[in-house]
Parts: structure tokens; sequence; C-alpha cells
């Protein structure tokens, strides 16, 4: 109790410093009166009396000094007054101080950066209600694309009904491309990327509107009044953020079965939620309407699972549950012939996000840290070369009574202090980076747009200043320790050089920041070199040049004049000049998936075993060559084929190695698509899916009766740059069709970009880190041999009056830091190459050995090296022999 | 030792002080000072200027209270009281120092007894 009070007094004490000075001296006065008053009755003689009571006393400083720490908080006012002092200091040395802080704020801004991300990635839960409990529910083996790792209504169905783990279990069609609905009402037609999402997905994900209401179950049956959802940017953008058109209808055309329908908007939903950011990286999701499982019992697997666990229940329980439940659900029930049996992998839907960027994340955050490292190193070399200036600055502190802690301290504050400042500067750093990076919707990064400083990034923000600052100050504080600094002030300053110990210290430091550097230059050179070998993948077409292009078109539902329109469309834009070649495809690669099945014709009755799970292109003629894929056997699909409704079929090479192994498949028959088809061609090898993995299975088809498109894609292949041909193409589009939208014209190349993005953000990164390490590293060798420089011109003046020409001084700088450079090197290698085999598993087609990434390191290591010596170097060659001598 | 003046053990003076002021009633610092001076006949290694630190130290407890006066001679000063809560203290603390300093004669009388083992 009375501990307590006396705290809160201490505190009081604090803030009325100088009253309460006051008081005490004006007591200790009163004492020493009534003290001299004392001695002068015994008969003292007022000098004798007054020296009496002094004497007595004590030292009033110190007794007040005591008093002072007895009341308040002692340990308060030295760090104000350091504070103080440092903030002096610094200001004194306005260039030291800007450089330092500068450092730091890279150092901690990309730090934060950084961070924000990983927190976001992989630390915090996801934007959901007890978003532990979601799981995501796939195929176990996932090997053909998304077709795979889907269910079909009637299994999703069953499983919904019999399962006993989950809340609920629900779903979104898994095949939606961007711009599959037209919005019509006001003005231009737009395009819009709608999500058909299965009943209760919302309500699985915990997602409440944030106007209107959610879907009803009424909604989500057969000829229901079609109903939609807007997102919130969408609602946004297109409507003006209008809250009356809840309630309202527009007009919602499909791209797919081109019904205009009138949809009623239900709601919106709020601007938390982002399915993209969740689900399909990169993508932006406009709008939402009910998947109806009436209308997609016999379309195959097509719907993406998601469930919610009741509470208690582990994922490893729901697990078992499904490996028995799962084999025994049959494909569609209406046909039990077509088999049964599925798997099912349960996820976490964190896991399932943001596993697969674990591991590049968390490289990331190591390499950013390295980064601080050497930020620190060198800012504490650029202390130690401070301090060792300021050494006769302490002896004479430590001489007027200042304790060697006092001393320790100060160095810290000054070190804390510029640490802060540089955390401020970071902090806003970040902030930008951050902000640049919401806004890459092209990046393919789940949870983009949730990244920012949060609570817990001001908090690591916090701690690695305080930890950089101990780090920075350690080294210069350590020195200060053991030293005699008496010694320091013995010597006046007349040309002694510095400890070796000193000079030993510095070159450590500055062997490790080149180490560190090394270490980052070879990590960044690996993974660049992964990239440049992404880029380098044989795609099976060639994306540059190419653009594509979304056509709307009404036929009817005729197949007839769907031919008609597409060739007019074709034929049009093949004569626009510019154009090479020009094709039309319902679906682009690195895009969307969806598989059907292919088998060999043969004597015997097929069974599901001889289908081919392989991606479905329905094309028209030209599209192949618009697109640069190369046939290797037979010929394109042409307009007498689609127009007489000839099932025709074209393969690429792993479909014909599988199918006909060791034959020519060229006028074999094949079943594709449920229909017997002449095989007519064969091309290479598209990477369909992502440019990493190898190319899957695939075919591509006529747009006919049997092979009905879902969407259209027009492909152009120019001359000119894509962008060029955009106004002109977008005009022949809208002469034959008035109601075409103003869709968006994609370079190819995008596609291939998106696909490669996570990648390309990567290697940026961890480039700009590593080049930003070397900078760090040159300017510490810079420091260093600089600083010896100067501190033995004199020993630089005897070798050049002793005969030693600029050529030879030159050579002596150059080749102490070499020297650096060189134990820096073998260090880093060493270290560089168990760094390299632990990030082995994210290099694609390049060895953690690769001779290029350490040589280039080398080179640059010892460039930077040479080119920090060489000015320190020439200083050292100018110098005038006689005037160093006389100078000391 | 000889000749040399003890040393203030940690914590003593405060006692002293409490003790001072619960006999003496009213007092400023320089009577309080004065008196431990002339109770310990010059033994105690006392410098005056340190009784300040004790004082703030006790007031700031709740265990003394001050108050601005006129001293004797018509000077102005800062007297010094014992409070309530520092009476008990001042019989906390008076029984536990009896309670060390028996132990400490229990100790130290050990060594007569003469068996070294």
């Amino acid at each position: 109790m009375s501990e307590f009070r006396r705290s809160r007094r201490r505190i009081g004490a604090f803030f009325n410093k100088r009253p309460l000075d006051a008081e005490l001296a004006a007591e200790m006065a009163a004492h020493l009166e009534m003290a001299i008053e004392e001695n002068l009755q015994r008969g003292m003689s007022r000098e004798e009396a007054r020296r009496q009571a002094l004497v007595r006393f004590g030292g009033i400083p110190q007794a007040a000094e005591k008093q002072r720490e007895a009341r308040g908080l002692m340990n308060l006012e030295i760090l104000l007054q350091d504070m103080k002092f440092t903030l002096r200091s610094l200001a004194r040395e306005p260039g030291f101080t800007l450089v330092a802080v500068l450092i730091l704020a890279l150092g901690i801004g990309a730090n934060v950066a950084v961070f924000s991300v990983v927190n976001t990635l992989l630390l915090r839960p996801l934007p959901f209600r007890d978003s532990q409990q979601l799981v995501r529910i796939v195929e176990k083996d996932p090997k053909a694309g998304e077709s795979t790792k889907t269910y079909t209504a009637d299994a999703t169905q069953d499983f919904q009904q019999q399962n006993r783990s989950f809340q609920s279990v629900s779903g979104y069609f898994a095949f939606t491309g961007p711009n599959n609905f037209k919005l019509s009402g006001n003005g231009q037609p737009v395009p819009a990327t709608g999500m058909l999402v299965a009943e209760g997905f919302f309500e699985t994900l915990g997602v409440e509107p944030a106007a209107g209401r959610l879907f009803r179950a009424g909604e989500f049956v057969h000829h229901a009044q079609p109903a939609a959802l807007l997102s919130y940017p969408f609602w946004k953008r297109q409507f003006g953020g209008d809250p009356g058109i809840v309630g309202r209808t527009v007009d919602l055309s499909d791209k797919v079965d081109l019904n205009n329908k009138s949809v009623i908007v239900a709601g919106v939903l709020p601007e938390t939620f982002d399915f993209g950011a969740v689900f399909s990286p990169g993508a932006k999701v406009d709008l939402f309407v009910p998947y109806i499982m009436d209308d997609f019992r016999d379309d195959g697997n097509d719907l993406a699972l998601i469930g919610r666990l009741k509470p208690g229940m582990s994922i490893a329980q729901a697990q078992n549950e499904a490996n028995l439940l799962f084999p025994q659900f049959y494909f569609e029930h209406k046909h039990p012939e077509y088999g049964k049996g599925y798997t099912a992998q349960l996820t976490g839907l964190k896991e399932y996000v943001s596993g697969k960027l674990r591991r590049s994340l968390l490289v990331l955050w190591c390499a950013v840290g390295l980064i601080l490292l050497i930020v620190c190193v060198n800012l504490s070399n650029l202390l130690l070369a401070r301090a060792a200036a300021r050494r006769r600055e302490f002896a004479m502190r430590s001489a007027l009574g200042a304790r060697l802690g006092r001393i320790v301290r100060q160095l810290l504050t000054e070190s804390l202090a510029l640490a802060m400042a540089g955390a401020l500067l970071g902090l806003g750093l970040a902030w930008a980076i951050l902000a640049y990076l919401a806004h890459q919707g092209s990046l393919a990064l789940p949870l983009l747009n949730r990244v920012r400083i949060d609570e817990a990034a001001l908090a690591w923000t916090l701690l690695i200043a305080v930890g950089a600052a101990v780090l920075v100050g350690l080294a210069p504080a350590l020195r200060m320790s053991d030293r005699n600094l008496q010694e320091a002030l013995k010597d006046s300053g007349h040309g002694t050089t510095e400890g070796r110990s000193h000079d030993r210290m510095r070159s450590i430091l500055v062997i490790t920041e080149i180490a560190l550097a090394c270490v980052l230059l070879v990590g960044a050179g690996l993974l660049l070199r992964s990239f440049l070998r992404v880029l380098e993948v044989d795609l099976g077409f060639e994306p540059s040049r190419a653009a594509a292009v979304s056509v709307d078109y009404d036929d009817g539902g005729n197949v007839a004049k769907r031919a008609a329109i597409w060739q007019e469309v074709v034929d049009r834009a093949s004569t626009i000049p510019g154009v090479e070649a020009a094709g039309i495809s319902d679906n682009l690669p690195m895009s969307r998936n969806r598989s059907w099945g292919i088998a060999a014709k043969g004597a015997q009755k097929l069974t599901e075993k001889d289908f081919l799970g392989v991606f479905v292109y329905i094309v028209s003629p030209g599209y192949l060559k618009a697109m640069g894929m190369r046939l290797t056997a037979g010929r394109d699909i042409g307009w007498d084929d689609v127009v007489n409704n000839r099932n025709v079929v074209i393969i690429n090479e792993t479909v014909a190695r599988k199918l006909w192994p060791g034959q020519s498949p060229i006028g074999r028959t094949a079943i594709a698509g449920g229909a017997a088809s002449e095989v007519i061609g064969v091309i290479a090898d598209v990477r369909e899916s992502s440019v990493e993995d190898d190319s899957g299975a695939q075919m591509y088809l006529p747009s006919t009766k049997q092979f009905a498109p879902e969407g259209s894609y027009l492909v152009v292949r120019s001359k000119l740059p894509p962008g060029a041909l955009a106004t002109s193409v977008m005009k022949t589009l809208r002469e034959i069709n008035p109601g075409q939208s103003a869709s968006e014209f994609m370079p190819v190349q995008g596609l291939v970009d998106h696909a490669t993005s996570p990648r390309r953000f990567f290697v940026l990164l961890v480039t700009t880190f590593a080049a930003l390490g070397m900078l760090l590293a040159a300017l510490g060798i810079y420091g260093v041999i600089s600083y010896s420089v100067t501190q033995r011109t004199r020993e630089i003046g005897v070798r050049m009056a002793l005969g030693a020409n600029a050529g030879d001084v030159q050579r002596l700088v150059l080749a102490r830091t070499l020297r650096l450079a060189a134990i820096g090197i073998a260090a880093g290698s060493i270290f560089s190459f168990a760094v390299a085999k632990a990030i082995a598993s994210l290099l694609f087609a390049t060895q953690p050995s690769d001779p290029l990434a350490y040589g280039a390191m080398v080179a640059l290591i010892g460039t930077a090296a040479l080119l920090a010596g060489f000015i320190p170097a020439w200083r050292a060659s100018r110098v005038n022999p006689t005037e160093a001598l006389r100078s000391s | 030792m000889g000749g040399s003046k003890i040393d203030l053990l940690q914590g003593t003076l405060d006692l002293m002080v409490l003790q001072t002021l619960a006999v003496m009633g009213s007092q400023h610092g320089y009577g309080i000072a004065r008196r431990i001076e002339q109770v310990s006949g010059n033994e105690v290694l006392l410098n005056q200027g340190t009784i300040y630190a004790s004082l703030v130290r006790l007031e700031q407890r709740g265990w003394i209270e001050s108050n601005w006066g006129m001293s004797g001679n018509n000077r102005k000063a800062k007297f010094y009281s014992i409070t309530e809560a520092g009476r008990l203290q001042l019989i906390e603390d008076a029984r536990y120092w009896e309670r060390l300093t028996g132990v400490m004669d229990r100790v130290l009388a050990m060594g007569t007894g003469g068996d070294p083992a």
C-alpha cells in the first residue's frame, strides 16, 4: 500500500521537478543557517562556523541529487537528459544523421511491408467469421486441373445430405470465365463477371449483405425469378453506390446461353468480401447469381466445394467421414452406368489459399531480415567511427564524474533515437509500398487487398526498431567499455593512430556485411535464373503480338446462324490492316479450364476407365494460327467442317502419345465430348493452366451442333503491338453487332504475365533487396577504407617521402579493400550454398549450385568493392608528403 | 575498527528518523540530524544532508508529514511529524530490528562455545 502510494508520488514528483527543487533548496538553506547560528553561539568565528556547518552537511549538490533520486524517477530523468543531448549532437551532424536515418528507414520500411504481407497471408485468419472452421474439399489427386478438383451437382447434394461433420456445405461454379455476363440498360452494355454460387454459399462463409438480403432458397430452383447479388466495388462503380438499386431489376444477359433476363438485385455484398482475393487471386468478380442444381445435373464436375465444420469437429474427423462417404457417390443419379467413386481431400481454407506461398513468403521474410541486419552492421560501423572521433568528449565526461554505465547509456540512447526516426520514416515507406501493392489487381496473389499496416505490424515495427537500436549501439558501447578512457585524455591527438583492435572490429563488421550481401545476391541470382527459365518455357503458343477480346453476338440458339456469325467475325477481323491471323475460341490458355473425356474408338465397348480427361477448346478455323500454335501433323479445322456439322478433333501430342502410342493418330476415330470424331490434326503441347506445370492433355473441337461453345473470344495476331489494333477491332465488332459490349482488349501476353506474376513479384523483391544489400556493403567498404586512409595520412606521407609513387599507394589501399572483399566473399559463399540448398524447392530448372549465380555474385561484389575502394585510394595517392608530415 | 565511525546500514537511517520524530514530536531536518548525532554520541558517520533523502522517502510512503513553520529563533523551516501509519510502521520496524540484533547476538556468541568442528 505504502509502496503504491510512493510510486504515485514519485511520478507526481517527476512532473513537479522545479517547485520541489526550489523547496528543497530553501529547506537546506534554512538547515545551514541554523547550523551556522548554533556554531556562532558556541563561539566560533563567522567563517569557521560556516565552514563547519558545510562540512557536517557534506556536499549540497550530492545531498540534493540523493533526495531527487529518492523522490522522483531518476531513470526517466536521465533518459530525457540523454535524449536532449542526443538530439543536439545529432543536429550538429546533419549529414551523418540523414544518412543513418535513411538507411534505417529503408531497412525497417522493407521489413514492415514484407511483414504485413506475411501477416495477412500466413499469420492472420481469413476475413470470415470463425474462419478456422472453413474447409476446402477437393479430389485427392488433382492432376488434370479444376475439373477433377470439382464435383457434380448430384455428388454435392449426396454429401450435403449424408455428412455429419459439417454445419453446411456449399460451393461455386469453378469454370466461370471473365466477363461472362453483359449488363445492359443504361447506355452502352457493360461486360461483367458473374460467379454462380450454390445455395448457402455466403451463409457457409458467414458473409452478411451490406444492403438487401442474400439469396432465398426459392431462387435456387428451376425457372425461379432470377436474382443477383452485387459485389461492393461493382455496386459503387456501376450504380454509384445507390442503395435504391436493391429490389429493382436489371437486364443481364448470359454470354453462354445468351438469354436476356430481367434480374432482380437482391442485395449488395460487404466491402470486406472479395471473392477473387480468396478463391481466385487476381480475378475480380462483379456479381453473383444462383447455381441452380437442376440446370447442371448432366454437366459433369463443376462445383468447387467449401464447408463449415461443426464446432469442435476437427478436420481429421471430417476427413475420416469423407473417406467413407465419397467413394459411394455416383457421378449422376440419372446415369448410374457412368459409375461412382469420388475421393475428397479436406484442407483448411486458409491453408488451401496461402499454403503454397508459405515457402516463398518465408524466404522473402528472411531476405528482408538480412537487409535489416546489413543495415545495422553498416550503421554500427558508422557509429563506431563516430565514437572513435568522440573519444575525447567521452573521456572528458568521465573525468567530470560520469560513470561508464552512463556513457554507454548515452550511446544506446543515440542509436535508439536514430532507430525511432528510421522506424517512423520506414512506416511511411511501408505504407506507400502496401498502398501500391494493394492496387496491383493483376498480381495473382491471394488476399492482397487485405494487406495493410495493422497493430501487429506496428508492434513488429517497434520490435525491430528497438532490436536494431541495440544491435547498432552495441559495438560502440562495447568499445567504450573496454577502453581506458583516461588514456584518451592523455593522448593529445597528435598523429596517434587508432588501436589495432579497433580497426579489426570495423573490418570484421564489413566482412560480415559483405558475406550477408553475398547470400542475398546468390539467392536473388538463383531466383532470377529460375524466373528466366520460366519465361523461356516453350508455351506451345506465342503470346506476344496476340490479343483477345470477348465477342458478343445473338444467334438465338441456332447453330447455323452461330457458324455464320463466327465466320463473319473472323473474316472481317482478318482483313483489318495489320492483322495476320484471326480466330475464335471459347476459352483461352492460362485462363479458366474445363475438361471432357476423350478415348480411342476400338472394337470393345468403352468404359469410364478408357477416357482421358482433356482440356477442351471449342474453336473456329484460324484460331490455332492466331495463337501461334504449331500443327505437327494433319490440318486445321475448316469452315466446311463447321458448316457441314462434321465432328472432327485436333489433339495435342500428349493425347496422341497416350491414345495411339507409336502410331499416327491422323484419320483415326476418337470419342470426344461424347461424339465419334475424326482426328484431323496434332499440335505441339500447350501449357494450358500454368507456365510451370507440365502440359496436360488437350483437344480442339469445331463449334457444331454437338460441341457448343461457352462464350467466345476473338484472338487476333498482328504485326503491330496488339494495343494498336484495339480501336479498329472494336469498331469492326460493333459494326457486326451494335450490342457488342465495351470489352477489354487483352494482350495474350497479359494472361501469361498474370500466371507468372507471383514468381515475378518474388524475384523483383528479392533482387531489389540484393541490390540494396550490395549498395550497403559497398558503402560499408567505402567507410572503412576511407577512414583508414584518413587515419594513415602520416604513414602514407612517410611512404611517399621515402619514394613510393601514387601507383604504389593506390595499390596498397586497393589491396586492403580486396582482401576484405575476398574474406567476405569466401565466408558468404559457404553461407550462400547452405541457403541455396534450403530454397531449392523454389527454384525452377536451376541447380542450387548454379555456377552462373555464384560467378555473378563474385563479380558484382568484387566490382562494388573495387569501386568503393577506388575513391579513397585515389585520395590517398594525392596526399602531399610534406603537408602530411607537417600537419600532424 | 577502532576510532572510525559506524557506517549506516541500509534503511537504518529511516528507522532513526521515525523514532526521533516519535519521541520529539514535530521537528525540522536540522533538529532531527542534530538529535541523531547527539544520541549516537557522535559515533555514527552521518552527512547531515543525507537526511533529506530519508525524509522524502518516509513522507512519500505516508509515514511522516510536513508543514512549513517558524523555528524557535523565528526562522522559516519545514517541520516534520510522524503520522499514525508511521507509528505502526515504527513498531513493526523496531520489532524486526530487535529480532535481527537478537539473532546477531546469538550468532556472534557461538564462537565462544569452543566447538571448532
